[in-house]
């Protein structure tokens, strides 16, 4: 089994990431806040992790960016990029679905919407999964789902901690009950972790929907939300046609969430490394 | 209930109606009697023919039978003594899913499934088999007691979705499943899944993970119901039927992508037409795998099923 997984992990292994960043927000000189609507210098907002410094508003990022703002010195090694989706129910809606997976590939030059790597959190090793939100909304295939178990395994092989930062609107419908079964996989991947004593910390950004939440993104040790963070089973329009209600303000956001009793803290984009190393220098001590 | 026929079982209602008229006619001699067996052959060669063409879509139709038999239905013709179990012992007692403690074929075991009600009151106070988180909860809590006193638990699936509500969220619909993917992979009994009519995303996936899957022929599962992942997709939820083909979301198809372990025939005519004989093939199904399963030591049985977990993907290889 082990020898399995590490098989498939090897060839990625000796592969250095470390390239530009991909701007995941509109690129240009002065950029306006989507919240608070505030005309911002766009050196100004990179300067400050793409938080707004007007109103806090916490931007959506790239998986490069969130990478970065994590690991040492942005250096690490991916695990299992190489993989890629074989389309066994030849899905076509009002486009084929490989065309779909190609046309990401190139928009954002990432292979799917899951980066995992090893590498230092503030000198202690961890393994980290990132979605790419940008990659057909984040959503979890196959490859996704096969991704994050490679990660949790190469976590366990390791004997480190393991971090997820998710952001995905759920299961990929294009690979209908294959992409189902990912909950399950990477459901139990975690608790076999879970069995080792290796802690798993799950960050929750916006937006986390569907199969992501109801599976992987909910079973963390602790689960770290970001300020409004929208995170749900159902969309809200889906809720809003079923109980033909307006919803409440703040539905759903990581306050909601966190009066609910469903997290076990917000924290900021900028505390967030450190807060991740705090924990799990209590939760880890081998 | 006045009987519903689907349309495409219309040919097979013309039919039926001849031979009641039929016997309705007083002068009932030997040729009446001739032609009422005759006009039954016919229908079971046409009912033949109709099943044996369905198309996805079709099938889709069937799983949503008016009159296919629910969980309640096999609780009844499958096992005996069934004691039903209420409440998550957390907030409340979720009527979508049933669960409790049954003997089958004298042993006993730990039975839940979804139940979507029968008359207008019970589907509603069953929410259309739509649970809530306390419903997945239920069943958790059930799974556990099963694994504390040693007893295989059987789940039989047949649900749109979980409902999506603004409570669901309140209480941690998420939650709720995500902990029972997390449960079921390493519960220390056997536990054998019956998908018997719609297996509708997470909300059927929550009580699904197993040692064994089967589907009934006519039952159907997938990531979405065909309606929301048209609305997802298409972005229109009139194209139900085009996104339950591009699922391939029938038992058929699934087992050839080996999703599922095995598909359970259906009497001549589907599920609804002959209960007892739906009810006398699963309970064979249950029977041959309890006995394969009980066979396997713990260990084993939990890294099998742990391997037949992470066995699932759609990867190049
Ligand atoms: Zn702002």
């Amino acid at each position: 089994m082990v020898k399995s997984w590490f098989n498939k992990i090897l060839p990625s292994l000796g592969k250095q990431h470390k390239e530009e960043k991909k701007s995941p927000v509109p690129q240009g000189l002065w950029q306006t806040c989507s919240n608070c609507k505030e005309i911002l210098y766009g050196p100004d907002l990179e300067a400050n992790m793409y938080v707004c410094p007007n109103c806090g508003h916490h931007i959506r990022i790239g998986a490069r960016h969130r990478i970065s703002y994590l690991i040492d010195h942005d250096e690490y090694k991916e695990i299992s990029s190489e993989l890629k989706t074989k389309d066994w129910l030849s899905f076509t809606d009002t486009k084929k679905y490989k065309e779909r997976l190609s046309d990401a590939k190139t928009n954002i030059d990432e292979t799917e919407a899951l980066i995992s790597v090893h590498g230092k959190l503030n000198d202690k090793d961890v393994v980290l999964s990132v979605f790419e939100f940008r990659f057909l909304g984040g959503s979890m295939g196959s490859v996704v789902g096969q991704k994050f178990v490679d990660a949790v395994e190469f976590a366990i092989e390791k004997s480190c901690p393991f971090i997820c930062v998710a952001t995905s609107g759920g299961a990929r419908m294009q690979e209908s009950l294959f992409s189902l079964f990912q909950m399950s996989r990477t459901s139990a991947a975690l608790n076999k972790l879970k069995s080792k004593k290796l802690p798993f910390i799950s960050v929750l950004t916006d937006p986390i929907y569907g199969g992501v939440a109801a599976s992987l993104a909910m079973l963390g040790d602790i689960n770290i939300a970001e300020p409004k963070a929208q995170v749900g089973f159902a969309g809200p329009r889906v809720i809003e046609d079923t109980v033909r209600v307006k919803l409440p303000e703040g539905f759903q956001r990581s306050e909601f969430l966190l009066k609910h009793g469903m997290i076990d803290m917000i924290v900021q984009r900028s505390h967030m490394k450190d807060k991740i190393s705090g924990l799990i220098s209590k939760l880890h001590t081998g | 209930m006045a009987y519903t026929y689907l349309e495409f079982e219309k040919p097979i209602s013309d039919l039926e109606n001849k031979i009641e008229s039929l016997r309705d006619n007083k002068d009932n001699d030997e040729s009446v009697h001739q032609e009422i067996s005759s006009l039954s052959d016919k229908i079971e060669n046409l009912t033949k023919e109709i099943y044996e063409g369905l198309s996805i879509w079709q099938k889709v139709q069937v799983a949503r039978h008016p009159h296919r038999p629910h969980f309640s239905d096999y609780i009844e013709n499958i096992f005996t003594d069934f004691d039903e179990l209420h409440g998550d012992r957390l907030f409340g007692d979720d009527q979508a899913i049933i669960g409790g403690l049954a003997k089958f074929k004298g042993n006993p075991v730990v039975i839940i499934g979804h139940e979507k009600g029968k008359s207008t009151e019970d589907k509603i106070s069953r929410n259309f088999g739509m649970s809530q988180p306390e419903g997945y909860r239920k069943a958790s809590r059930l799974m556990k007691l099963a694994e504390d006193f040693s007893l295989p638990i059987i789940t039989f699936i047949d649900t749109p979705g979980a409902y999506p509500g603004i409570e669901s969220e309140e209480r941690g619909m998420s939650e709720a499943i995500a902990k029972n993917l997390s449960i079921m992979s390493g519960l220390k009994v056997p536990i054998i899944v019956i998908i018997t009519g719609e297996g509708g995303s997470g909300g059927a996936l929550a009580i699904g993970v197993g040692d064994h899957i089967s589907m009934l022929q006519y039952s159907i599962y997938s990531v979405a119901s065909p309606e929301a992942c048209a609305s997802i997709v298409w972005r229109d939820n009139s194209k139900a039927q085009e996104a339950a083909e591009a699922m391939k979301l029938d038992a058929k198809n699934l087992l050839d992508f080996g999703l599922i372990d095995n598909v359970i025939d259906e009497p001549l005519g589907g599920a609804h037409r002959d209960t007892k004989k739906a009810s006398s093939l699963i309970a064979k199904e249950i029977d041959d795998n309890l006995k394969r399963l009980k066979e396997i030591g713990i260990d084993e049985l939990i890294e099998k099923r742990y391997q037949k977990i992470m066995s699932y993907g759609s990867i190049q290889k």
